[in-house]
């Protein structure tokens, strides 16, 4: 079962929608009347399986615009329902975007990912963390005879920031789901190749599964392992040490042993460096604080193309409002947020990425790192 | 900037009530930081325009609630990993939150910015009078340092009388 979207326009619009539900004996979800709905005004209906086609097509034929605002009805009924976790979920077909999945899930769940799209989607070894495991980016492409721009996202460079990851998944789901329907992302991947790396700071996240959930850096161990971890966003060469950061191990903004002295930064920068004649934009994102950062953290004298992605960034949060009302701020992490150094974004618009970003999702604080749930859908939907 | 003393800041902001999100009223505040002392909290004078939300029914249900347990409460990690709140914890959670805002304004710069993360430890303390007491065990983030501080705090609470913070302390991060 779906549920559909409507604004109707004109007045024949209208009664072709009011004649289509009591003929179907459609479920009005909003409004609950034929005759309360109005050129206009929001229609929300619940289309029974067997039937939707049929009144796409209709819809189609009268020229009536419509978006699927629920895709799988029963799948948000079953997970409404699922407040425990079971420790062998699976496969993407039942794989629930709505819920934040450890990472041994995330491995199966990229792994399916290839398997079920493989025309268009593989899955690349990137390197190994300190505790040895993998780190997997997945790279979504169009068969083509031309070289085509790159936009590259990761997620999960911070352990607690679990919306971070989540994102990553819901993103790659989305442009799997709507490439052929939805005219923007298929031009989109005309002419660009996606390469997501759902997350980097793999060690990290699983501590902050098992150990301790507002855990932030790595997990290398120093001073003889009496202390662990150093922030990977700190860690990056672009002004390394200089600012924001601090040479203690103990602390939370500990910048590493020198630039890219941490395997997950230095297997990160190496590829982006190789690649980065071809990467248009580089996007990173995190929580909290609901920003869309541009360069620089560690001076606030402005990029070059500073207009430009200043421009481009509002455009963002203009049309991320647009969704649920949330407000984004935009400007430079220096001037708004506070100085730092070593961070994965300044580094990539210092090695020549012209538009390179840091989001900072949902919220501005009352949940923090641990924003539940319910609130990844509308989260993605709106960063989509 | 007030010469001698620190920067003075001139706030206009809106309060919104956690609970209902459409019921708002503006505020305008003053904020002195003592640039000299930074061991004490700035200075805060402030103006609710309009009132504020009356919220006497939940509070005394609450009240209620409390008084009537046999044995004293006790809870841990509120919210949970995963963001949730059992409806019986959220009450305990906003006394949280509301208290851990006298602790951050008590320890606040012009260089912090506080938010209340988690509750990691709750107890009960009963008392003879008519006040409530909870013994907290909480953890705030503080956005510059990007370090999570476990802070203890005492607080007291009447349906009547609101919320007091007793005591409170910070606490070391278990290395």
């Amino acid at each position: 079962d779906q549920v559909l979207h409507i604004v109707p326009e004109t007045f024949q619009q209208v009664q072709h929608l009011q004649h289509l539900c009591s003929s179907l004996l459609l479920d009005l979800w909003k409004p609950l009347l034929p005759e309360d709905i109005w050129a206009g005004e929001d229609l929300h209906i619940r289309v029974p399986a067997p039937l939707v086609q049929e009144v796409k097509d209709s819809l189609d034929q009268h020229m009536i615009s419509y978006k699927v605002l629920i895709s799988d009805v029963q799948e948000l009924v079953d997970q409404s329902m699922r407040r425990e976790r079971t420790s062998h979920t699976q496969v993407p077909e039942g794989y629930v975007y709505t819920q934040y999945h450890p990472m041994e899930e995330i491995y199966q769940w990229m792994t399916q990912i290839q398997k079920s799209n493989s025309e268009l989607v593989t899955q690349h070894y990137l390197g190994k963390t300190i505790e040895n495991r993998t780190m997997y980016y997945l790279q979504i492409s169009q068969p083509s005879d031309k070289t085509k721009k790159i936009i590259w996202m990761d997620c999960g460079i911070h352990a607690r920031e679990w919306i971070s990851p989540a994102f990553c998944q819901w993103f790659v789901k989305e442009i799997l789901q709507n490439y052929k329907s939805d005219p923007k992302i298929s031009r989109f991947l005309k002419n660009l190749d996606l390469y997501i790396l759902p997350v980097l700071n793999i060690d990290g996240y699983i501590y902050s599964w098992e150990k301790d959930r507002l855990w932030r850096k790595n997990r290398s161990p120093h001073m003889n392992g009496t202390c662990y971890g150093t922030d990977l966003n700190r860690n990056f060469n672009s002004s390394w040490g200089s600012i924001g950061v601090s040479y203690n191990c103990s602390s939370e903004i500990f910048c590493g042993s020198g630039p890219e002295s941490e395997p997950e930064t230095r297997a990160m920068a190496q590829f982006i460096e190789r690649k980065k004649s071809d990467i248009l934009c580089y996007l990173t994102i995190h929580s909290y604080g609901q920003y869309i950062l541009t360069p620089y953290g560690s001076t606030t004298k402005p990029p070059s193309n500073s207009e430009e992605l200043m421009r481009v960034a509002k455009k963002a949060s203009a049309a991320l409002m647009g969704k649920y009302g949330t407000r984004y701020e935009v400007g430079s992490t220096s001037l708004i947020l506070y100085s730092n150094s070593g961070s994965s974004r300044d580094w990539a618009h210092m090695i020549g990425i012209p538009f390179s970003y840091t989001f900072e999702l949902r919220d501005k604080g009352s949940h923090g790192f641990v924003l539940p749930p319910d609130q990844i859908q509308p989260t993605c939907e709106e960063t989509m | 900037d007030i010469d001698g003393v620190g920067p003075k800041y001139h706030l206009e902001l809106v309060l919104e009530d956690i609970v209902d999100e459409d019921s708002t009223v503006n505020c305008t505040a003053e904020v002195l930081y003592h640039l000299g002392n930074k061991n004490i909290a700035p200075d805060v004078q402030f103006t609710i325009e309009g009132e504020l939300k009356n919220a006497d029914e939940a509070d005394n249900i609450f009240y209620s609630r409390i008084k009537s347990l046999e044995n004293e409460l006790v809870a841990e990690n509120i919210p949970d990993s995963h963001g949730h709140v059992s409806p019986e914890m959220e009450p305990i959670r906003l006394l949280a939150w509301v208290a851990s805002g006298y602790v951050m304004w008590q320890n606040s710069t012009e260089n912090t910015k506080f938010q209340f993360a988690q509750i990691k430890h709750v107890k009960q303390v009963k008392r003879s009078d008519e006040y409530l007491e909870f013994d907290y065990m909480i953890l705030l983030h503080e956005m510059v340092s990007q370090e999570i501080i476990p802070w203890q705090m005492t607080v007291l609470w009447h349906p009547q009388h609101g919320v007091q913070v007793t005591q409170d302390s910070r606490q070391p991060k278990h290395a």
